[in-house]
């Protein structure tokens, strides 16, 4: 009998810890069949976060260093610096990327870094219980909004994309979402693309996955995967900030 | 033969790290220790090496993490504030027991201080200044040479242990020139390092690098295991200077640039008919408490004179455990003892 579909090679056969619901889990699965496509399981390098995905290390069947909050493409930056023949990603949330890591993202960006970021935006802190992230939308509740995102009281979403955009070291810039099939289906094509990138040594490449996080936005997984198509795409458009035409 | 060269302390430290097999520099300026990521800068690219100025101190500590997982010789450096920026780093590296160098010149403080000389940081690096039950190897180099040989030892340490070898020196000893003579070729241990993370090659299971483990008693064990190293470092690695100790009615204790001043003391006050002896702690950590126990029925007292508030004073109470009597004198905000002063207060607890 012909296999037609199977777990790709660069993802362990283990239980994930994820809540049901949350397109972490998708996106593993993303990441994982662009490495086994590529070929580049065995010089891949990943390095994971702080939040919910902190311990995916335990699911990707690649080197794996756990990095500190927000550090992680400082992190990457050594381990690719040292090997350069390597292939580097950083796996970080919103919380990570756009709020404590702002500084080291945007310098990496900057140097025009040859890894690659994997930018999970799920508009809330997840693994803290769902405080007010940078990306949270205005009007949206939070543990730490109760009344709502207020522009006056709590400023305004980080467009990572956008702001990434200006910066010339960044070689390829897109926002994908994983709300329903034809989206993930986008999402792989960008998240394969971004490792091209690397590969062909054009500098640093990003793509940002709108997630849903039904615990901490309180609904049932359907539902959050609308509240991203209704709420979250308005705010964060998808499509490629950078690097459209590039020829990997 | 070697070569014996005029050099700047802080060009030294960076070149007894090149010596050493460094090949990966991250840093982020700061004074008074800026010298050494100059160096790096332009001998770097002729060794095929990477200097690499960060955006900060914490991402500077971070990309150290990253190219130590990756298992190249590497360090970072920098001073009092900028330490204090990277004890994130330093608390993760030594969870996840990476090897790396760290150069602490220290200044002034506390807050931005000053950039004169200090020793304040002396318990942020022995007593752990992150988070966590960690410690560092800190060596106290008291001279140019000194920098050189502890720089060199340093990565041999760290690799040996996969722990942090911190070289702890003061504005004095950073800006300072003096002659240095370089082997010509240095003792380099190799260790395999096959912890870390270059690439499966799909030849090996998977490597992780991580300092988290949510299950309590496997972090526990975890923590077990550090404290056992440490237990082996204390026993193996402590390095001390014991001078005119012998017959002395008086000991100083003293690290780094103090000591050098002590010694032009020691050598007043026995023109006066004082024998004083000096301790001089190149280890910081582990400490040399074996030295302080056989000198400690010295007839007249301990007299610990630092660059701070009386910070080793405590390492050198808890090393004699009472059996005899401990003085302090200090000075701070980038003042230095004098000769005279110290002596004065040599002469004022003999009298007591």
């Amino acid at each position: 009998m012909k296999a037609v579909f199977k777990r790709p090679h660069a993802l362990k056969d283990v239980s994930m810890h994820y809540c049901p619901g949350c397109t972490h889990g998708i996106i593993h699965r993303l990441v994982a069949e662009a490495i086994d496509e590529l070929g580049i399981e065995g010089r891949t390098i990943g390095v994971s976060s702080v939040g919910c995905s902190y311990n995916n290390y335990e699911y990707f069947n690649c080197d794996m260093v756990q990095a500190a909050h927000g550090r992680a493409p400082a992190v990457a930056t050594g381990i690719k610096r040292v090997n350069p023949e390597n292939v580097v990603f950083t796996y970080q949330g919103d919380g990570d990327l756009a709020a404590i890591g702002t500084a080291e993202i945007v310098h990496s960006a900057a140097r025009g870094e040859k890894i690659t970021t994997i930018f999970i935006n799920n508009a809330i802190y997840g693994m803290t219980s769902g405080q007010m992230a940078p990306t949270t939308l205005i009007d949206q509740v939070t543990t730490t909004t109760p009344y709502g995102r207020k522009p006056e009281l709590h400023g305004f979403p980080i467009k990572v994309c956008e702001m990434l955009a200006t910066i010339e070291g960044a070689a390829f810039i897109e926002r994908v979402s994983t709300h329903d099939i034809k989206n993930i289906i986008n999402a792989k094509k960008a998240i394969k693309k971004a490792f091209q990138v690397q590969l062909a040594n054009m500098g640093f490449s990003i793509v940002e996955v709108l997630s849903s996080c039904p615990t901490n936005w309180g609904m049932n997984p359907v539902k959050a995967l609308s509240w991203i198509r209704d709420n979250m795409i308005p705010v964060y458009p998808l499509g490629n900030y950078k690097g459209k035409d590039l020829e990997v | 033969m070697g070569e014996k060269l005029l050099m700047k302390g802080n060009e030294v430290i960076a070149e007894a790290a090149i010596r050493a097999g460094c090949r990966f520099y991250f840093g982020y300026p700061i004074t008074p220790q800026t010298e050494i990521a100059h160096y790096f800068a332009k001998r770097m690219p002729e060794v095929g090496g990477t200097f690499l100025q960060a955006e900060s101190e914490i991402a500077a500590i971070n990309m150290v993490y990253g190219a130590a997982s990756a298992g190249a010789r590497v360090m970072t450096s920098s001073s009092s504030p900028g330490i204090s920026l990277k004890q994130e780093g330093i608390s993760y590296i030594s969870g996840a027991e990476l090897p790396a160098v760290i150069v602490n010149i220290v200044r002034c403080g506390p807050g931005l201080g000053g950039i004169l000389p200090a020793q304040c940081d002396y318990f942020q690096a022995v007593k752990g200044g992150g988070h966590g039950d960690y410690k560092m190897v800190v060596l106290a180099p008291c001279s140019v040479q000194e920098l050189y040989e502890l720089t060199v030892e340093a990565f041999n340490i760290a690799d040996k242990y996969r722990i942090i070898a911190m070289i702890m020196g003061d504005g004095v000893l950073g800006q300072m020139m003096e002659t240095v003579e370089f082997k010509e070729k240095e003792e380099i241990i190799t260790v395999d390092k096959n912890w870390a993370v270059t690439g499966t090659r799909m030849k090996r299971e998977n490597n992780v690098i991580t300092s988290i483990y949510i299950n309590p008693e496997v972090l526990e064990k975890h923590n077990q295991k550090l404290q056992q190293k440490y237990k082996i470092i204390e026993e193996k690695e402590v390095r001390v200077e014991v001078f005119n100790c012998e017959g002395a009615d008086i000991i100083v204790s003293a690290f780094g640039t103090v000591a050098r001043i002590v010694k032009n003391v020691i050598k007043m006050a026995e023109k006066e008919g004082i024998k004083v002896g000096l301790i001089r702690p190149i280890t910081l950590w582990p400490f040399p408490n074996e030295a302080f126990e056989k000198y400690a029925q010295v007839p007249k007292a301990f007299l610990t004179v630092e660059l701070n508030a009386g910070q080793m004073l405590e390492d050198v109470k808890l090393a004699l455990n009472g059996k005899n009597e401990t003085y302090f004198y200090g000075r701070m905000g980038g003042m230095l003892p004098t000769q005279r002063e110290i002596l004065d207060e040599i002469k004022r607890i003999i009298k007591k």
